[in-house]
């Protein structure tokens, strides 16, 4: 099976966050990691690749920090990448950046294609579904297995409250990953060393201009949101705060 | 001719869904402030009763958008039915609760428009003739005031919890309810889904305890939720975990707590190590008292927290277990 699997940079978890200047997006100078669930469905992609054969490939836009990530699943096993290097791209809506995705893989001809089942970032949720749509093929989202067979892909999709549901699916097909489908693996040394090898085509900005147009969504205003509810904060050393707690667990939660 | 709200409800097995009324309540609060005319739908197959249910709200009409092959749901099924509907009436603004269901078709139902959805929202603002739709970003430590800059319909949803079921008005009268049939042709819907089922029995059912001890990715390792195990036994409570934790196997799935896990409302859940995700959040907003340690000060969890500590757990936990017995034994 060939599996194109789209990974995202966003700003780390706990990292700190700056309005920029324009209050429209963060300041940049954060340290950035993969999207989680994208990092599942790279290792989902692998153990797909392990089993049935095939390739793996795999596609960011964003400025050239950005290519960390790609790096990174190349070591990991992937075997070849594709980055749409711009600061531009970063400032595209959903829409737009699965109008560029399409366009630069115009030329490929993939069976799967795996994408996160949001961005811990915008988390817009709709990346994977608007490309599925753009392509014209079939999708399934929120997925924690994948099975192919004769006529296509069983898949299980998760639903709200423990739920779930296998879906049957002919390929070629776009999945969203869910977060925890698989334990995820560490690159190799070897792998590390194997990826400066590997093959990064480069996609600018011109090359897929034609496809995208202007943004549906504008983002006016981002800001710290007010807090709603009166929290109390304990402060001192750890075992004033135990004694503190302990306190309100007795006279206020009534709990002691 | 007035501009037309359009929302969508959804049901299942039998039931519309409590994110469903509250994303009535949203749509009547924009109609006032517009003064644009609310109407809703149901889609689905046989649905006209739903329909009838949802008709005794203030709304101008109910429409059933029925399709035999929109049952059982399929994103194919319902973008299609959706889209010829909208083509046929006209909406300004359509309105759908952020469930699973929804995320899965949406994107594509505004896609096949040439649209675009804001996604996610936890309410709106009206700065002058624009309508702006506020979202949370980055795992909930900002939020950003959203509008569209595409031609309508704009799809917008709302978050599970964003508006007040409860809060839905009732109409003067029943609002007329309209049968809408729609055509999808052999060969639209390409998914075939199996039943929906539940996997291996519950275990633990947290819903009833009393008091939660959860633990989330700050703990760290696995051998450490042994402390986060110590303090729950002291104060005679139950322990239980955010997502990662439960993804990782170190605590079993029915001590996970959140949109894709178990909802609680205990008197005390004492939240160890957890950001306060939103999905985390909508399991156990409904405690009464909300105790967070998280060494982030920023951290969403502190937003619903009653008492908050900033600060490291393996420096808290501790000396707080030793308080915990020593109150329990009556010192
Ligand atoms: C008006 C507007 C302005 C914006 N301005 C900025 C800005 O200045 N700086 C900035 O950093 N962001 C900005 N963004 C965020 C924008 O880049 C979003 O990332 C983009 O719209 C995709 O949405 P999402 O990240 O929420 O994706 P989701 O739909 O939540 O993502 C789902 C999945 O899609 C895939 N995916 C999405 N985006 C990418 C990508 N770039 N590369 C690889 N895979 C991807 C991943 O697999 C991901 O898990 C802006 C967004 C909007 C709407
Ligand atoms: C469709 C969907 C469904 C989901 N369903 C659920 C669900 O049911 N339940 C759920 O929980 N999540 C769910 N999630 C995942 C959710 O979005 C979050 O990713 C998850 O809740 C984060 O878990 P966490 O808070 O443990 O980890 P993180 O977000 O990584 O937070 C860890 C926290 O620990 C703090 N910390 C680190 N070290 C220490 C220390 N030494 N002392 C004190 N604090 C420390 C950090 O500051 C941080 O705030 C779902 C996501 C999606 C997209």
């Amino acid at each position: 099976m060939k599996i194109l699997v789209c990974m995202k940079q966003v700003p780390q978890k706990d990292a700190p966050l700056k309005l920029n200047e324009s209050g429209t997006w963060i300041r940049e100078d954060v340290s950035y990691e993969v999207n989680e669930p994208d990092a599942f469905a790279l290792e989902e992609s692998l153990r797909q690749k392990e089993k049935h054969g095939g390739e793996v490939v795999v596609i960011t836009s964003g400025p050239a920090r950005a290519q960390q990530v790609l790096r990174e699943a190349l070591a990991k096993g992937a075997d070849r990448a594709i980055h749409l290097e711009d600061n531009a791209f970063v400032g595209l809506d959903a829409f737009n950046t699965a109008r560029a995705f399409a366009a630069a893989i115009k030329d490929e001809q993939f069976d799967l294609i795996f994408t996160g089942l949001q961005s811990d970032d915008y988390g817009y949720a709709q990346t994977g579904v608007v490309l599925a749509e753009l392509l014209g093929w079939p999708h399934a989202t929120i997925i924690m297995h994948i099975e192919k067979n004769d006529a296509g892909i069983r898949v299980k999709r998760e639903l709200e409250a423990g739920y779930f549901q296998y879906v049957d699916m002919p390929l070629p097909a776009v999945l969203t990953i869910q977060s925890g489908i698989n334990k995820l693996r560490y690159a190799t040394l070897i792998g590390i060393k194997q990826a400066k090898n590997k093959p990064l085509r480069k996609v600018t900005l011109a090359e897929v201009q034609s496809a995208i147009g202007a943004n549906l969504q504008k983002i006016e205003r981002l800001y710290v949101p007010q807090k709603t509810k009166n929290t109390e904060f304990l402060e001192g050393p750890p075992a004033e705060v135990a004694k503190k707690l302990v306190d309100k667990l007795r006279n206020e939660v009534r709990v002691l | 001719m007035s501009d037309t709200i359009l929302v969508v409800v959804e049901q299942r097995e039998g039931k519309l869904s409590r994110v469903s009324w509250e994303t009535i309540t949203a749509g009547q609060a924009l109609a006032a402030d517009t003064g644009w005319t609310l109407e809703a739908a149901v889609v689905g197959s046989g649905v006209a009763g739903f329909a009838g249910e949802v008709a005794g709200k203030k709304l101008a009409k109910v429409y059933a958008i029925e399709s035999p092959k929109l049952e059982p749901y399929t994103p194919d099924a319902f973008a299609a039915a959706l889209k010829q509907f909208l083509s046929s009436h006209p909406a300004k603004l359509v309105l759908m609760p952020h469930t699973y269901q929804v995320r899965d078709f949406i994107p594509k139902l505004a896609t096949a428009m040439g649209r675009t959805a804001i996604s996610d929202c936890i309410g709106y603002k009206k700065d002058g003739d624009k309508l702006l739709f506020t979202r949370q970003m980055f795992q909930g430590k900002l939020a950003a005031d959203v509008s569209f800059t595409s031609d309508a319909p704009w799809f917008v949803t709302f978050q599970n919890g964003a508006y007040r079921a409860d809060k839905v008005e009732a109409g003067a009268s029943a609002a007329p309810v309209e049968t809408v049939n729609v055509e999808i042709a052999d060969g639209v819907v390409r998914n075939k889904p199996q039943e929906v089922f539940k996997e291996a029995k519950q275990a633990v059912d947290l819903t009833q305890a009393e008091i939660i001890v959860a633990v989330g990715r700050g703990i760290k390792e696995q051998k450490n939720i042994d402390i986060a195990k110590q303090l729950a036994d002291a104060l005679g409570g139950d322990l239980a975990a955010s997502r990662p934790i439960c993804d990782s196997g170190w605590l079993p799935m029915d001590r996970q707590i959140g949109s894709s896990g178990q909802t609680v409302a205990p008197k005390l859940y004492l939240a160890l190590g957890i950001s306060g995700a939103i999905q985390h959040i909508v399991g156990m907003k409904g405690a009464r008292t909300i105790i967070a340690v998280n060494k982030d000060a920023e951290a969403p969890i502190f937003e619903i927290a009653d008492f908050a500590v900033v600060g490291n757990l393996f420096d808290i936990v501790p000396p707080l277990i030793e308080e915990v017995k020593k109150a329990k034994a009556g010192t």
